[in-house]
Parts: structure tokens; sequence; C-alpha cells
């Protein structure tokens, strides 16, 4: 193993009251990669992004990203009666480690969601430069009295770099809601990528789109991952893209890993393909 | 237009106001309604400015403008009463225990700072709570805060529930002018500034700005902490302009009149508080004044219902129309600027143009 | 036994007290559970209750009064909902409750307007408000029936609640409002009924409530309503149980607190209550976790 992994989810498990919603989760995402993480509906897959993302502590497990230890967790309070899951023994008494969703961000780990979300009152030149506040160095004394004019101007041009890259030049100064849905997307993607990250995330990219958009989309998620060097990790649904780009895929079913692999080895997978047909069999 | 251009516009109307209103206080009687308007409608200006930094900007609601503006002005008040005169205030108390005063500047910024501290204080535990949690928890704080300075065993420093009173003043409209001038420009400046982009990003989405890696308990408190220092400063400008003070005047009415102020100029519009603070004042106090006078007559005709409190009722009636029909307000978030009448003269008299209201949805 | 006739006064006037605030907080807390939004007009409608029967017994008997008034209350509770909230139900959260704000406002300065700012004189009524010594202290006969007239009338509203249909559409829109609507469920209906029920307890607690304290001001129902309401969040805000034992809690507890001479800090404990709780367990004893979907 030479590779070198820029994000390891360890044992990772979710649990909500009695509901393990992710289920002893490992996976591995090495520098460069697209990885997809794929699931029939409800598997835990936006849950294992939120827990990566800093949205919720897991329950147990530790997350990696390039090898130094991010988020770590094990079963207490509450927890440590109701808890159902596996390796519980492992993190006990270690460091609680819950940085909150913006110190992911700030580490490098930028994201995309589910339902975007973006600022809506903002035009989409102001929703790219708001993500640009976090490489600030100024303060808020140096900002108010525009002491900080140089870093403004950086952040500015940046931007409007960003926006040209991402297609989105022609309408810099439209209200970001207007825009048409694929518009959108790309968006919510310049935006994460103006916090300059090494992992992007992508929570369903291409959810909603007609096959031409998804096509673009496909070749959109290739061309920046080589443009920023990027890492990037999604959820996806749309079979043709994930197919299409993923250099390995996970697949995830009640919370739980069942197959991992390249493409190839993912469609031929029975397990995989039981779990999306929904052939039920007992164990 | 250039920004330069735009600086130097900016600063002309700035100088011919401040300009105007000197050669106009030379000429109008001193005990003019009109000074007395301009006078508490600079200081409201800046109160609202300052909660809609909050509840514009940020999306916080919070109801604590009344204890933050108390704070400001029992701190003005307190550290410049007179030395001499601190007996006959502090009758109860032995003249109080401070015994020294310090230049009007620096008592206000002192009023600032304190409710600044107060402000750091609550929005600790506060700040996490969402919406009218939060509205119903910082009225709460700002009730807690009359009530200790209220308080007996604090008389030697508020005096109790008695009035403060032979504070310094100030006679020139100029005043409160220049004051909350210079207060509602450092706001504007941090609006415009990154930060302000951050607080309008919380405010949007809070979940999608803290993926942006904007730290939601940081930069809430920030724009808390702000906001309170400069309710605190338009705390003590208001103790400056009614001469006398009492925690009993600063109750949630208080807060609910300006936040109706920064309503009816529209949430997110700087310039639409200022305007609309003029306007509320003026109503309330000039305006609709005849309202009250039971003897009025048009022709012969005795008009009926007038006596004292009708005008209160109209103008409340004149609110809930404002609040229910025209929820954008006068501004909307937008703002007046010499830039936007330009651009509506161009777009009045050249090619008519669809005109996009800024519709806010959930 | 001369502890228990030192103290048994404040103790029965918190008992009391907390009776008319459940009755207020139930208003709140109805209408938090289904609209979310915290009615601020709600403690001046309890106020102008009292008002119309200050103006009603002067011109009628007290047996005609008393009906007309609650009648008279409740009607106006469900206009506020119609003229005021109605309209926005679509729009966003703050809008809503800024009109609340605008309608305490507007009746605030009504009341200014009608009784010229002063004070008015609550009538007699006769019967509760006589006399009475217990364990040798002397109250008034209504300090006693408040908290069973109270809980008379909590029992009969959860069993309205939990038996009859529009009590099962109000668990259902208070559960999930589009929801509800979708199933068929007259919302606006439920809503006024919510209103309803809501003004005619809050007009019960102004009876009882200024029998007590004789004298209505403008101003005189904000204090109130923000003392039913932290009860209402206290309790965990939607929840009806919840909002009458926190209204008895912060009852007593203010009674207490004024017992031991700390009257200027009567109020400000309830609001530290508050504030303690909505930061140890912001939904309240009784309420339930609500959580933000990603």
């Amino acid at each position: 193993m030479s590779k070198e992994h820029v994000l390891k989810v360890e044992n990772v498990t979710m649990q909500f009251g009695g509901v393990i919603a992710v289920d002893n989760m490992n996976l591995e995402v090495n520098k460069g990669e697209i990885v997809s993480l794929i699931g029939p509906n409800g598997a835990g897959k936006t849950t294992a992004f939120n827990v990566i993302t800093g949205v919720y502590a897991p329950t147990n497990g530790a997350v990696y990203y390039k090898d130094k230890k991010i988020i770590q967790n094990f079963p207490q309070g509450r927890m440590k009666k109701l808890y159902r899951g596996e390796n519980a023994d492992e993190y006990t008494g270690q460091h609680v480690l819950a940085p909150t969703p913006d110190r992911i961000t700030r580490l490098g780990i930028a994201r995309t969601f589910q339902n975007i979300r973006l600022f809506k009152s903002q035009t989409v030149f102001e929703n790219i430069l708001i993500a640009k506040h976090m490489l600030r160095t100024s303060n808020i004394f140096t900002a108010t009295f525009r002491l900080n004019a140089g870093e403004e101007q950086q952040m500015r041009e940046e931007s409007e770099k960003l926006l040209k890259i991402m297609d989105l030049e022609d309408v810099r100064d439209e209200l970001s809601t207007s825009l048409p849905y694929g518009k959108q997307r790309h968006l919510e993607i310049a935006r994460a990528l103006a916090t300059k990250p090494e992992l992007l995330l992508l929570d369903e990219p291409a959810a909603g789109m007609n096959p031409q958009e998804t096509l673009e989309l496909t070749q959109f998620i290739g061309r920046i991952r080589d443009e920023f060097g990027l890492t990037i990790f999604m959820i996806e649904h749309h079979m043709d893209l994930v197919m299409e780009i993923s250099d390995r895929i996970y697949v995830l079913d009640f919370g739980k890993p069942i197959a991992e692999g390249v493409p190839e080895e993912i469609r031929n997978n029975p397990k995989v393909i039981e779990a999306y047909l929904g052939g039920a069999q007992d164990e | 237009m250039s920004n330069k251009t735009k600086m130097a516009w900016n600063v002309g109307l700035i100088v011919a106001l401040l300009a105007t209103l000197f050669i106009l206080e030379q000429i109008l009687p001193s005990g003019s309604m009109f000074f007395t308007v301009l006078k508490k409608g600079a200081i409201y200006a800046l109160v609202a400015v300052s909660m809609n930094l909050l509840n514009g900007f940020t999306g916080l609601f919070s109801l604590g403008q009344a204890g933050f503006m108390l704070l400001g002005a029992y701190a003005y008040a307190i550290l410049t009463i007179p030395v001499e005169s601190r007996g006959s205030v502090y009758q109860y108390f032995d003249g109080g225990i401070i015994q020294f005063t310090v230049p009007v500047p620096v008592a206000l910024i002192a009023g600032g700072l304190l409710a600044a501290v107060f402000a750091f204080l609550i929005g600790l535990p506060v700040l996490r709570l969402k919406s009218d949690y939060l509205a119903i928890a910082t009225l709460g704080f700002a009730e807690i805060i009359r009530a200790v300075f209220q308080w007996d065993k604090l008389g030697p420093i508020t005096n109790g529930s008695n009035l403060l009173r032979n504070f310094p003043s100030f006679r020139s409209v100029l005043y409160p002018f220049v004051v909350s001038g210079i207060c509602i420009a450092l706001i504007v400046l941090l609006i415009n500034s990154t930060y302000g982009r951050a607080f309008k990003a919380i405010r949007d989405d809070e979940i999608a700005a803290e993926a942006m890696g904007i730290n939601l308990a940081h930069h809430k408190r920030l724009a808390f902490v702000i906001s309170s220092f400069f309710a605190g400063v338009s705390g003590g400008l208001l103790a400056m302009y009614q001469t006398t003070i009492q925690a009993s005047m600063f109750k949630s009415a208080m807060t609910y009149e300006i936040l109706l102020i920064v309503v009816i100029g529209g949430i997110g519009s700087v310039t639409g508080s200022c305007i609309s603070s003029f306007l509320f004042i003026a109503c309330s106090e000039w305006w609709l004044r005849f309202l009250d006078n039971e003897n009025l007559y048009i022709g012969g005709f005795h008009v009926p219902f007038l006596r004292p409190g009708f005008r209160k009722v109209v103008f409340a009636i004149v609110i809930m129309v404002m609040v229910l029909f025209y929820r954008q307000g006068i501004m909307g978030t937008k703002e007046f600027s010499i830039e936007g009448i330009r651009k509506f003269l161009k777009t009045r008299f050249g090619r008519k143009k669809a005109v996009e209201g800024g519709g806010s949805h959930e | 036994m001369e502890w228990i006739t030192r103290n048994l006064p404040y103790l029965m006037a918190g008992v009391s007290v907390g009776g008319q605030y459940a009755l207020i907080a139930i208003g709140y807390t109805m209408v938090y559970g289904i609209l979310r939004l915290i009615n601020f007009a709600h403690g001046d409608i309890f106020m102008v209750a009292g008002l119309i029967m200050v103006y009603a017994v002067t011109a009628m008997p007290i047996y005609i009064a008393i009906p007309l008034m609650i009648l008279v209350t409740v009607f106006l509770g469900f206009m506020v909902e119609r003229v005021a909230y109605k309209p926005l139900r679509s729009a966003p959260r703050m809008s809503i409750m800024i009109s609340a704000i605008g309608v305490s406002y507007l009746l605030q300065n009504m009341a200014l307007y009608v009784t010229g700012g002063l004070s008015q004189q609550y009538p007699t009524i006769p019967w509760i408000s006589d006399t009475v010594t217990l364990f040798g202290a002397t109250t008034k006969r209504v300090t006693l029936i408040t908290p069973v007239l109270t809980i008379v009338l909590v029992v009969a509203l959860v069993l309205l609640i939990k038996k009859t249909k529009i009590g099962m559409a109000m668990r259902a829109a208070s559960r999930d409002f589009e929801t509800s609507q979708l199933m068929g469920i007259k919302i606006n209906s439920v809503i006024s009924m919510t209103f309803i029920i809501g003004t005619f307890l809050a007009a019960v607690g102004s009876l009882l409530f200024f029998t007590n304290y004789t004298g209505v001001t403008p101003t005189a129902g904000a204090m109130p309503g923000l003392k039913a309401f932290v009860a209402a969040v206290f309790g965990g805000i939607g929840s009806i149980p919840g909002a009458v034992i926190g209204a008895f809690i912060i009852g007593i507890c203010e009674n207490i607190i004024k017992g031991l001479g700390w009257t200027t800090f009567s109020d400000a404990f309830t609001f530290a209550l508050l504030i303690v709780i909505l930061i140890a367990k912001p939904t309240g004893l009784f309420g339930e976790k609500v959580t933000d979907k990603v």
C-alpha cells in the first residue's frame, strides 16, 4: 500500500436512539481518487457524510484526514446502555474529538448538500466570496476599517477566477436562487471550491438532472479533480455517472458497507445486485 | 460610477446635511418640534440600525435592545454626574459611592462597552437558542437587567429606582447627528466587509454557512456584542436627550417600538431604518399630535373621537397595516444611495425594465 | 404553627397566581404547538378582558356581564387570528411574530385611549371576592377557587383534545402542519378553535386575576402574559400539562421570593428561570425534541 490516504473512516457507528444509521463503517479515500458511495435510499449515506463533516458526532469510531485523527468518539452517557454497535471498547476512555463543521472545512474538507443550500439573498458572486471568508487573516477591526484592502482584493480576484472556470461568469450578478437547477449545483460546487479544499464531498451532485446535464456533470467533476488537484468522495444515485468516473466504489446497505471495489467489480457483485433489487433473504 | 465619485457624493451629502442643520438651528426657534424630532430620531436611528445588524443582517431575532440601552444610559449618567451634585441626586444613598467624573465621549463609549461586556456574557449561553427562543430569552435578560438596576442594594451606584439627573446633555441637534452618524457609518463599514458577508450568510442558511468554514458561535457573538455596543451608545445619547433617566423607562415596549421601526424601514436596510426612525418619531411626537386635541374643528364640524391617546391608536393601526400589507417595509433590503437614485431615474425615464422585487421566501 | 400562619398567605397566593398563569399559559402553548408562534398579543387580550368586565358591570348586572365579557374576549381572540395572523401563514416566522407584537402594541394603545391611562377599578364579584380565613390566614375566596377551577378546566380541555374530533385534528396539526392539511383537516377552523379555547381560558383567568389585584391598566397584561409564556416554555412548549405545572411552579416561586422580601426580583426570577431552562433543557419538562434535517 504505497497509496497515501486522504480520508480514512474507522469503525464509525452512528446510532440515533435505538436506530443504527451507520454501522461500523470502514473506508479509505486515497489522494487524487474519485470514490463513490452508493446504496439504496436510507442506507445511511448522507449520515456518513454528516459524520465526516462534523454535523453529527459519531456514536463510536474515528475519522482520519491525511493521517491525522480529526474525529473520535465512544458511547457515553445515555448511549452507553443503548449502544448496539461494535468496537466500542477500542475507543472508550480516549480523547473525544468532535469538531464543528466549520473546523472540518478549515482543515480542507469542503462539501455540497443534497438539497441545495445556497445563500439565497446573495448573488452568485457573493456566494463564492462568502466562502473566501474563512481564508481571511484580517480581524473584525482591520476588516471594518478597510486595513485589509489587499486581502479583500485578492479574495475578489480569486472569486472572479473561479467564476470563469466554473462557467458562471455570465450570471455573476444574478440572485443565486434565480439560476436554473443545474447552474445552482455548479455554483454550490464552485462555492465549496472557493474554500480551497483538498477533499471535496459531493452529496448527490446529479440529483434532479436530466441525462444531458448528468453527462456534462460527469465531465465537469473529472475536470475539476484534475484542475484543482482534488480528491473527491461523493454520494450518487445515477449509475452511469458513478460507473463512468469512479476509481472505486463503496456500497452501503442498512448502514453497513457490503462491497467495495472498482466499478467493474461492483457491477457484477451479487450482494450489490441483491441490495438494490431488494431480494430479502434470511442469513 | 467609480468608488471615488460615490465617496465624494456621499461625503458631500453629509456635509450639506450638517450645514443645513446648522443653518436651520440659527433660524428656527430652538424649542421647535422639528428639532425634537431630529434629535430623538437620530438617536433612534442608531439603535434601530444596531438592531437591524442583528435581526436583519445576521438573522438573530433578539429583543434585548432596551436592556442594552439601559446599560449605556446608566453608565453614561453615573460617570458624568458632576461630583458636586451627586449629593442631591443620590440623596437616599449619601451621594453614592462613585465620586469622579469622566469626559462625555469617554462616558458614551464606556456605556457602549458595558453593554458589550454584558452581551458577551449573555451571548455565551443564549446565542445557541433558535429564533423565537432567542427572542424571548433576550427579552427576559432585558427585564432582569431592569430589575437589577432598580434594586435598592445597588442604590449607591444606580440610585435604585430613583431618577438620575444633572448629567451633561446636548443642546445642538448636530451632536446626536454626528455621534449617531459616526456609529452608523461604522456599522455600514462592518456590514460591507467580509464579516458582514459572513453575517448575511448565517442569516440565509446557518448550515451552509458553517459548511463554508464560518464559525457560527464566534460570528453570532460578534454581531451580538457589536450590536449591543451601539445600543449602549444610543442609550447614552438618549440619556443626554432626556436629561433624566430611570430604569423603569426601558421596558420591553421600548424594544417593540425599535423593532417596529426596523420592520417599517425594511429588515436588512440601514437607510430604511434611518428613514423610518425619523418618520416614526415625527408621527408619534409631532405630526399626529393633532389627534390628541379634543377641541379640533374643521370648519364648524367638531371632529369626534379625538382625545389624548387617539394618536397612538391611529399610529398602531398604521403600523399594523404596514406589517400586514407592506411586509418589505419602506426599503425592503435595498439601500438608499445616489447610485440607486441614478438607476431609478434611468429606468423611469429610459427604457422600462421589469423591476425585481427582492422576494423573500422561506 | 406560627411559621405556617406567616408563610401560608404567600403559598396560597402562589398557588392562586399559578392557576391564573396556567389559564393564560395554555393559550400560548396551544398556539405555539400548532403555529410555532409566540402570540405576544395573548397577554394583552387578557388585559382587554379585564377592561371589558370593568365597563360591562357599569351597564348590566354581573350575571350577564361575565358571560358577555367571555364572549367578547373570545371573539376578539378569534378576530386577531383572522386579521393579523392568517394572512401571514406562508410568510417567514419572523413576520408573524412581528405582527403579534404589532397587535400587542395596538391593543395596549387602544386601552390607553379608552381608559385615558388611568387604572380602572375592577368590579367586586360577589362570593368569590369574599374574605375567608384558613389556618388563621385571611384571604379572598378566589385564592382558594382558582386552583380548583384551573384543574377542572384543564381536565375538561385534555378530555376535549383526547376524545373529540376537533381535538384529534388539533393534535394532528401540531404534529405536522402540512401533512394534516393534506389529510383533509380544515386547518383554518382548527387554528380558530385553538384561539377560541385559548382566549376563553385567558378570559376566565383575567376574571380570577383581576379580582385579586383590583386595578386594570393598559399594560396590566404584559407581565402576566410573559410569565405565562415562560411557564409554557418551562413545561415544554406544546404540552398542556407541562404549561400548567410550569405555571404553578412559577406562581409559587414568585410569591416565595416576595415573601422573602425580594419583591424587586420576583419578575427577574421568572426570566432567570426561563434562561436556565432554555439552556439546560430547551425542550422544557415535557417537550419533545425536534432536530433539523441537514
